[in-house]
């Protein structure tokens, strides 16, 4: 098949969260005919349930849609929608990769946000063209001419002509369509030099094989085309090449320089096909690979351990096929004395850790209980040895210490006016140094702050949305490591350390997180048949101590007519009940009890 | 071990009898029995059904003979008479009476008189069961019972009169409102009377009552009027425990007292895994290590007796029973029994479990039983379940 590289315009949509991204591909893909209505289902990209459910986009998705411009000519459109949260600048950095354009989504009320700043940037980074488009206009509270200003004064970009739609409601689709010809550029790249292209994701199918997602920079590729893996040296013999239906393969004879599609070759494991790695032609190899991404390094670490011990194979197998096209997730076996075997788990952020739970949880089927999150601190011990720590436990007695460093971000908080001060209360209290404010307009403000990563890893987001009603917005990035007081606090559940609960906190916090865990556990430990003391120690030294009270009564007084069926099946219900427990020493501590402790700000 | 109302002389085994008569004049606002208003075709319908689910299942008992019955309900002195005097007869007509057998009948205050009362006498009837609850007539209706102190007190009577030498009275504890002198004033106001036998039961909130509606896990708000707290409900509790021990009762079990020699031996045959056979909606039955129980749809039960539920009862479930059944009664589970139940030591079965309650101070063993302590019954529930294998 031989298409005119003039005629193809490969791009994605780039956006702040719910500023109507998914909603804009949606109707892209509705109007250009795509699918029917009756395959139209909301949110066609969107397709694991999760990212549905919650409306953000976690993995990126292609589709290639034909549309037949004004002038009566038909272009080949490739869009790739991608994550829109900060935790996946990594996976929005792979589909970017695979990109000449993007269309930026900036909602007509809200205007620019943290993350349409950072996700503007990456695409400048990648020499991305952008394409402004103002969304929901129909909004009351919409103010296209502001946000088009804002456009141009933040972010530095002509948006005078950007088109003004509704998304939601498919006011001027076709302006956006028409104007991609303009503003997105055509790619480029010689169909006739040798094979040069881009992996930009892949996936499993039970039937073919792993399926691979790539954007052809230079030459073609063709059923039959031996192909070598360059990283990996890994080579195949094409099975089949095509591109993305709306949620389907569509297979074809050839994809050439400037096109973006897909290849199998009965490829059984998917590390010989990396994400980021070129493709060439065995036969015909070009001289040197592309540029891979940018590695990105787990930030936020934390136990993984199934609910049912059984399952421990399971969760294996299930992080391994997750890390299959999700690189940034990083796992290695652990044992714990309260939860037994389990993994040690590195993520981008915490939304990245809640979507990987959650998805181990739902597409796996996997009970599982994860202990606090933990940043990895530098420890520099006595004898000089630095070592990387992200496991409380394996901290070094505090004699062979020397010092110990942790993790800083830089972050930009974007903040309505009305509500500066309770953000910077709230930085205050995180041990953030204020860096400046910039007001981007009368009413809004962007916030800089240098804050250790360890103080907004736990609750940080809820508390800003909570002391913002909503308004502030955040996004930050790792700036380096600075020394710090730190200390590890355990807990003893009646005179036992818990392993799984120990952490690692700022010297001057201590005392008050001892406290609020303690009075957490309190709540989320049933009472038992003695009472049992909760603690909180540091070393030797307890900080903070709360009790549950022995359980006063549980007896039947009543056992009517013989009917002891009836009775043993309350037993049963208390045994089983039991199971749910985390047997620590004599006492049961239900498995909701390690997650309670992440969230000590709720109430 | 057996009592010697358990054994008989011919070779015979021993059976009980539980009659289920499911009718009362209105549901009470705590009960979750089986239990519902009926007009009187539909209650004479039940009772020649219980004639001829009598006649169904009597011919697999010849070998057996009845030492204690109780009919139960409901409120089963509902019946007329008449009623009662026709049901005996089928009892009587389709099993074989021991001559001392124990014959309960549960009767509510005030549906009894002297009239009915001879019919009881006469039917063979020889203990009472009087279902009173409370002796003020506040918690009563809060209750939603039918009848005030002064009914019971002359059904009481009339009882004595009609020549009834052994009588149980049922009070609650924990009810709401309640405090700990109001709970002992209806306890003295019974024992004044110095009924033979007392159960004391703590009000349980039962899913599916409307009391469950005021005071169970999902209520929405705060009652108007609150129940005890833990700590006052289990004073209520020890407090009564002492005072009928120090009037002569024996406690016997979790809730029960009994003077020497008046225990229920009917209720005992369930804490001890006697044989029974249940007659009527719901009634469940124990035989030749076989649980099976009756239908609970009334309409089912009219046109079959097919058993809703039946378990054949394996070794492990056995044991389990001994155990968590045995020590519903004060003095607990004998070593001795267990081994010549089951051919093996209790401690072989047992060890870990029995040595943990022990440390714990849960269970207490003296002369080759073990039993539950006083912190142990407080807390029976999960010590029993905890001998589940």
């Amino acid at each position: 098949m031989q298409v005119d590289q003039s005629k193809i315009r490969n791009f994605c949509i780039i956006a702040h969260i719910d500023h109507g991204k998914s909603t804009l591909a949606d109707r892209i893909i509705e109007k250009t005919g795509t699918l029917t209505l009756r395959e139209m289902q909301d949110q066609v990209l969107d397709n694991m349930d999760l990212e549905r459910e919650r409306g953000i986009t976690i993995k990126s998705q292609a589709v290639r849609i034909v549309y037949k411009s004004k002038s009566g000519e038909e272009y080949i459109y490739n869009l790739i929608d991608t994550p829109g949260h900060v935790d996946f600048n990594y996976e929005v950095s792979r589909s970017l990769a695979a990109c000449d354009g993007a269309i930026l989504v900036v909602d007509a009320a809200q205007g620019v946000e943290a993350q349409t700043l950072a996700n503007v940037y990456l695409a400048l980074d990648h020499d991305l063209d952008v394409m402004p488009v103002i969304n929901k206009i129909d909004l009351p509270s919409a103010d296209p001419d502001r946000v088009v200003t804002e456009i141009e004064d933040v972010i530095g970009i002509e948006a005078e002509d950007a088109p003004r739609i509704s998304a939601k409601n498919g006011i001027n689709i076709e302006e956006v369509l028409e104007q991609i010809i303009e503003k997105i550029p055509a790619p480029t790249g010689d169909p006739d030099a040798p094979l040069k292209a881009l992996i930009f994701d892949s996936v499993y199918d039970s039937y073919k094989g792993v399926i691979v997602f790539f954007r052809v920079k230079e030459g073609r590729i063709a059923k039959g085309t031996r192909v070598r893996m360059m990283a990996t040296g890994a080579e195949f013999e094409t099975v089949e090449v095509g591109y993305f239906g709306a949620g389907q393969f569509i297979p074809c004879d050839e994809l050439s320089a400037g096109m973006v599609g897909y290849m199998t070759a009965s490829i059984k494991n998917l590390r010989e096909t990396r994400v980021g790695d070129t493709i060439t032609d065995a036969d015909h190899p070009c001289d040197e690979p592309l540029p891979g991404y940018k590695k990105v390094n787990p930030m936020v670490y934390c136990g993984m351990y199934p609910a049912d011990g059984a399952r421990y194979p399971d969760l294996r197998d299930a992080l391994e096929k997750l890390q299959l096209n999700d690189a940034s997730l990083f796992y290695e076996p652990e044992t714990s004395v309260a939860l037994g075997f389990g993994f040690r788990c590195g993520f981008l952020g915490l939304l990245h850790l809640e979507i990987i739970q959650e998805r181990l949880e739902r597409e796996y089927n996997l009970d599982l209980v994860t202990t606090a999150p933990s940043v990895v601190y530098h420890i520099h011990k006595t004898n000089g040895e630095m070592i990387s720590l992200s496991n409380p436990s394996n901290m070094p007695d505090p004699s062979e210490i020397d010092y110990m460093e942790e993790p800083v971000v830089a972050a930009e908080i974007m903040v309505t006016t009305d509500y500066i001060g309770p953000i910077m209360d709230l930085c205050m209290e995180r041990r953030g140094v204020y860096l400046g404010m910039e007001y981007l307009e009368t009413t809004r403000a962007l916030l800089k702050y240098e804050l250790p990563l360890n103080e907004i890893i736990y609750d940080f987001f809820d508390a800003l949305k909570s002391r913002s009603r909503g308004y502030a917005s955040f996004d930050y990035e790792l700036k380096g490591y600075q020394r710090s007081e730190l200390v590890k606090l355990d807990i003893l559940v009646n005179k036992e350390a818990v392993d799984a609960l120990s952490f690692i906190v700022f010297a001057d916090s201590a005392y008050e997180r001892g406290r609020k865990m303690c009075e957490k556990l309190k709540q989320e430990i049933p009472r038992q048949l003695f009472e049992v003391p909760i603690q909180a120690a540091i070393g030797s030294k307890i900080i903070a101590r709360e009790t549950v009270k022995a359980m006063r009564k549980d007896v039947l007084a009543k056992c009517y007519g013989g009917d002891i069926s009836r009775k043993r099946k309350l037993l049963e219900k208390q045994k089983e009940g039991k199971k749910r427990m985390r047997q620590v020493g004599n006492v049961e501590i239900p498995q909701k009890a390690f997650m309670s402790v992440l969230k000590l700000d709720d109430e | 071990m057996s009592s010697s109302w358990m054994m008989n002389d011919h070779e015979k085994k021993a059976l009980s009898l539980y009659i289920h008569y499911p009718f009362c004049v209105r549901k009470c606002r705590y009960c979750d029995f089986l239990s519902f208003p009926a007009d009187a075709a539909a209650r004479q319908a039940y009772l020649d059904r219980l004639g001829a689910e009598m006649a169904y299942r009597s011919q697999a008992f010849s070998g057996y003979e009845v030492t204690s019955l109780f009919i139960g309900g409901g409120t089963p002195s509902l019946m007329s008479g008449d009623q009662l005097l026709a049901l005996m007869d089928h009892v009587r007509r389709h099993f074989s009476l021991r001559e001392d057998a124990e014959l309960t009948m549960e009767c509510n205050p005030g549906t009894v008189d002297a009239e009915k009362l001879s019919a009881m006498r006469k039917a063979g009837i020889n203990r009472i069961s009087f279902g009173l609850q409370s002796a003020r007539d506040e918690e009563l209706r809060l209750l939603g019972r039918i009848h005030s102190f002064s009914d019971f007190l002359k059904s009481y009577e009339a009882a004595r009169e009609a020549g009834f030498d052994n009588i149980n009275v049922d009070l609650m504890s924990a009810l709401p409102g309640q405090s700990l002198s109001s709970c002992m004033e209806s306890l003295e106001a019974v024992l004044a009377l110095a009924p033979e036998h007392l159960s004391v039961y703590s009000l349980i909130i039962e899913p599916g009552t409307p009391f469950w509606d005021l005071y169970g896990e999902d209520a929405p708000g705060k009652p108007a009027i609150p129940l005890p707290d833990e700590d006052t409900e289990r004073e209520m509790y020890h407090r009564i425990c002492r005072r009928l021990e120090a009037a002569g009762y024996d406690h016997y079990e979790v809730s029960n007292f009994a003077r020497p020699g008046r225990a229920c031996r009917h209720n005992l045959v369930y804490w001890r895994r006697g044989e029974y056979l249940g007659l009527g909606l719901g009634a469940a039955s124990l035989v030749d290590e076989r649980r099976f129980s009756n239908t609970r749809d009334l309409p089912i039960y009219m046109s079959s007796f097919a058993p809703a539920e039946e378990e054949r009862l394996t070794e492990q479930a056995r044991m389990e029973e001994t155990m968590f059944l045995g020590l519903r009664c004060m003095r607990g589970v004998s070593e001795a029994e267990f081994e010549a139940a089951f051919g093996k030591r209790i401690g072989d079965i047992y060890g870990p479990v029995l040595e943990k309650l022990c440390a714990q101070g849960l269970l207490a063993r003296e002369k080759g039983r073990f039993f539950l302590t006083e912190r142990g019954l407080d807390v029976a529930t999960p010590v029993m379940a905890a001998f589940l294998l």
